[in-house]
């Protein structure tokens, strides 16, 4: 939206300025006093300003943090919860998006009777809160032998990550023109032909949109986490919890503030890299779900 | 017909069939099932013998499934409330032709990539009643002040407030001005020929032509609000005592630390209740009012 006045120096426009500057202050607050804690030393923590840049810069902290604070009965720092939810989160969020990208492709051009309601029915998905799913998907793992395994998140990552990247497939797939799938389909093209020829080569930007949406929200889940796993399968925001509520002593802030940034570096950076991608990828979830 | 076209003819369904599957099995029948077990005595193991509504009746005798839903209640209204007046009060900034716009915005919403596990984390050293904000009020010389939310079982919930409303209101703010960006000129150029002030053109115009993007900013934030757990997880444990538990915690300790299977499903079963509550009528009007402008 944009209106004529031509904008000069006129106070409003100070005014204006002052306040998106002051509200970008306090979104970085936090990271800044995160960053800053985290190379303080515990007697700079204890008797400096909690805002104020650290007088020596210490790192020993942010080892501690990777490879030897204790996180409940073991002191092996995030490191093995870190690969934990890297071996997680590479398969769930690949299987999800490929199962999302044929069933969007499915349910916006190989549309059959009834397959509206059925994608009505697959969105309940989106809404439920998963509490209500956990104690039977707790006994079918433990059932198949996948209570406390990787396989068993991945699996259940996948389940209830689904309808998301249906939804999201579907919708972009749903204003490639008709008439494109048509033509081929005429032309003797298959579904499968379809697929790569005509809708994969346009598929780039939802692909990635998905797979950022699917990395940030499995990469940052904790429910599953802490309700499937247990001991040395659990994920990176398990560990980082059993981290900060493990005091052996003296609390070590600028340990657990290091394990806080190393736990939220990969979606950090994912959204400095394609943050556009990112917007949209909200926006366009939201928009539906 | 060869049963080469008799197979292609069901290719979709074929494709979508393990999804849908899936779906009936690990949504719905499991939805039955822990409506189910909340219908049974189930305590350490499940137990399929029906016992009514029992363990309704425990749920809502229970003291701390009371705090629980004014905490949730507390934490609703003050997060969405919150979340929609600052995001919307600055998309409405950040459409006036800023210089720097796309730094800004990036800065506003980063919070959303991260985890509320982190969110928590951070915010529970910055509300250190110790050493954190309220220290540096000390330093500054205003030495009567004191912020101790956290560990004051009156206003712990209020914390997760704090935070839960830092994580989300850039995101609203994305929203919003999504919403703001597809309003078309012409009808505030009109507008401001007929010479109405800015305020008045946002207020009278602008915000109502809004409508759908409100509907999906409370359905998405009243979720997030029912749903919350890794927050107050992080943030407080749903302590002092139990003064900031919140359902999902609720559900949590009963169904998985304390061996009350029946009762955790219950409880879930009331939070699923609740989100029914919000979403379908929130749909149904949101359904309607785009039916109204056509």
């Amino acid at each position: 939206m944009t209106h004529t006045r031509k904008h000069q120096f006129t106070l409003g426009r100070v005014v204006l300025y002052l306040l998106l500057i002051l509200f970008a202050l306090y979104y970085i607050i936090p990271l800044y006093v995160t960053l800053s804690t985290s190379f303080k030393s515990l007697d700079e923590i204890r008797s400096g300003n909690l805002l104020a840049l650290p007088q020596v810069w210490q790192f020993e902290s942010w080892g501690k943090a990777w490879s030897s604070a204790c996180t409940g009965v073991t002191c092996n720092g995030l490191q093995p919860f870190f690969w934990n939810s890297l071996e997680m989160v590479v398969p769930a969020v690949l299987i999800s998006t490929f199962i999302g990208a044929f069933n969007g492709y499915v349910f916006a051009h190989w549309r059959f009777r009834g397959s509206e309601m059925l994608f009505a029915a697959l969105l309940v998905g989106c809404f439920i809160p998963f509490q209500v799913v956990l104690l039977p998907m707790a006994r079918l793992l433990g059932e198949f032998g996948l209570a406390n395994t990787t396989t068993g998140l991945v699996f259940v990552h996948v389940v209830y990550g689904t309808a998301f990247t249906t939804l999201f497939f579907r919708n972009y797939y749903t204003s490639v023109p008709e008439e494109l799938i048509k033509a081929a389909r005429i032309d003797g093209a298959g579904f499968f032909l379809i697929f790569r020829k005509i809708v994969l080569p346009i598929s780039g930007p939802i692909f990635v949109v998905c797979i950022i949406w699917q990395f940030t929200q499995i990469w940052n889940d904790f429910l599953f986490g802490i309700v499937f796993a247990s001991g040395d399968s659990q994920p990176i925001t398990v560990g980082l919890n059993n981290l900060v509520n493990t005091s052996t002593g003296v609390k070590e802030y600028n340990v657990n503030m290091a394990a806080a940034v190393i736990a939220a570096l990969p979606t950090l950076l994912v959204y400095l890299v394609a943050g556009r991608y990112f917007v949209r990828g909200l926006t366009a979830g939201a928009v539906k779900g | 017909m060869s049963i080469r076209k008799q197979f292609d003819r069901w290719i979709p369904q074929l494709v979508l069939g393990p999804t849908l599957i899936a779906s009936l099995v690990f949504v719905y029948g499991f939805i039955f099932l822990t409506g189910y077990l909340s219908l049974t005595e189930s305590r350490m193991m499940p137990n399929f013998e029906f016992s009514g509504l029992t363990q309704y009746h425990t749920l809502f005798d229970n003291e701390r499934w009371w705090t629980s839903l004014t905490n949730l209640g507390i934490f609703g209204v003050l997060f969405i409330g919150l979340s929609i007046t600052i995001g919307l009060f600055l998309a409405i900034l950040l459409d006036q032709k800023i210089r720097g716009e796309g730094f800004l915005r990036a800065i506003y919403l980063y919070p959303m990539a991260l985890s509320f596990i982190v969110t928590g984390t951070a915010w529970k050293w910055m509300l250190n009643p110790s050493l954190g904000l309220e220290k540096v009020m000390h330093d500054w010389g205003w030495t009567s002040f004191t912020f101790d939310w956290l560990v004051n079982s009156d206003m712990s919930i209020y914390t997760v407030v704090i935070a839960g409303v830092w994580q989300s209101s850039g995101f609203v703010m994305a929203l919003f001005l999504a919403g703001l960006r597809g309003i078309d000129d012409e009808i505030i150029k009109a507008a401001q020929v007929d010479g109405a002030s800015l305020p008045t053109i946002y207020w009278r115009i602008v915000i109502p032509a809004m409508r759908p993007v409100f509907f999906s900013v409370i359905l998405i934030l009243s979720h997030i609000a029912i749903k919350s757990f890794d927050l107050v997880i992080a943030l407080t444990s749903g302590g002092p005592g139990n003064s900031s538990d919140v359902p999902a915690i609720f559900m949590y300790q009963f169904s998985f630390t304390r061996g009350q299977l029946g009762l955790g499903s219950a409880s879930a079963m009331m939070m699923l209740a609740t989100i029914v509550a919000v979403l379908v009528p929130l749909m149904y009007l949101e359904t309607r009012s785009a039916k109204a402008m056509r």
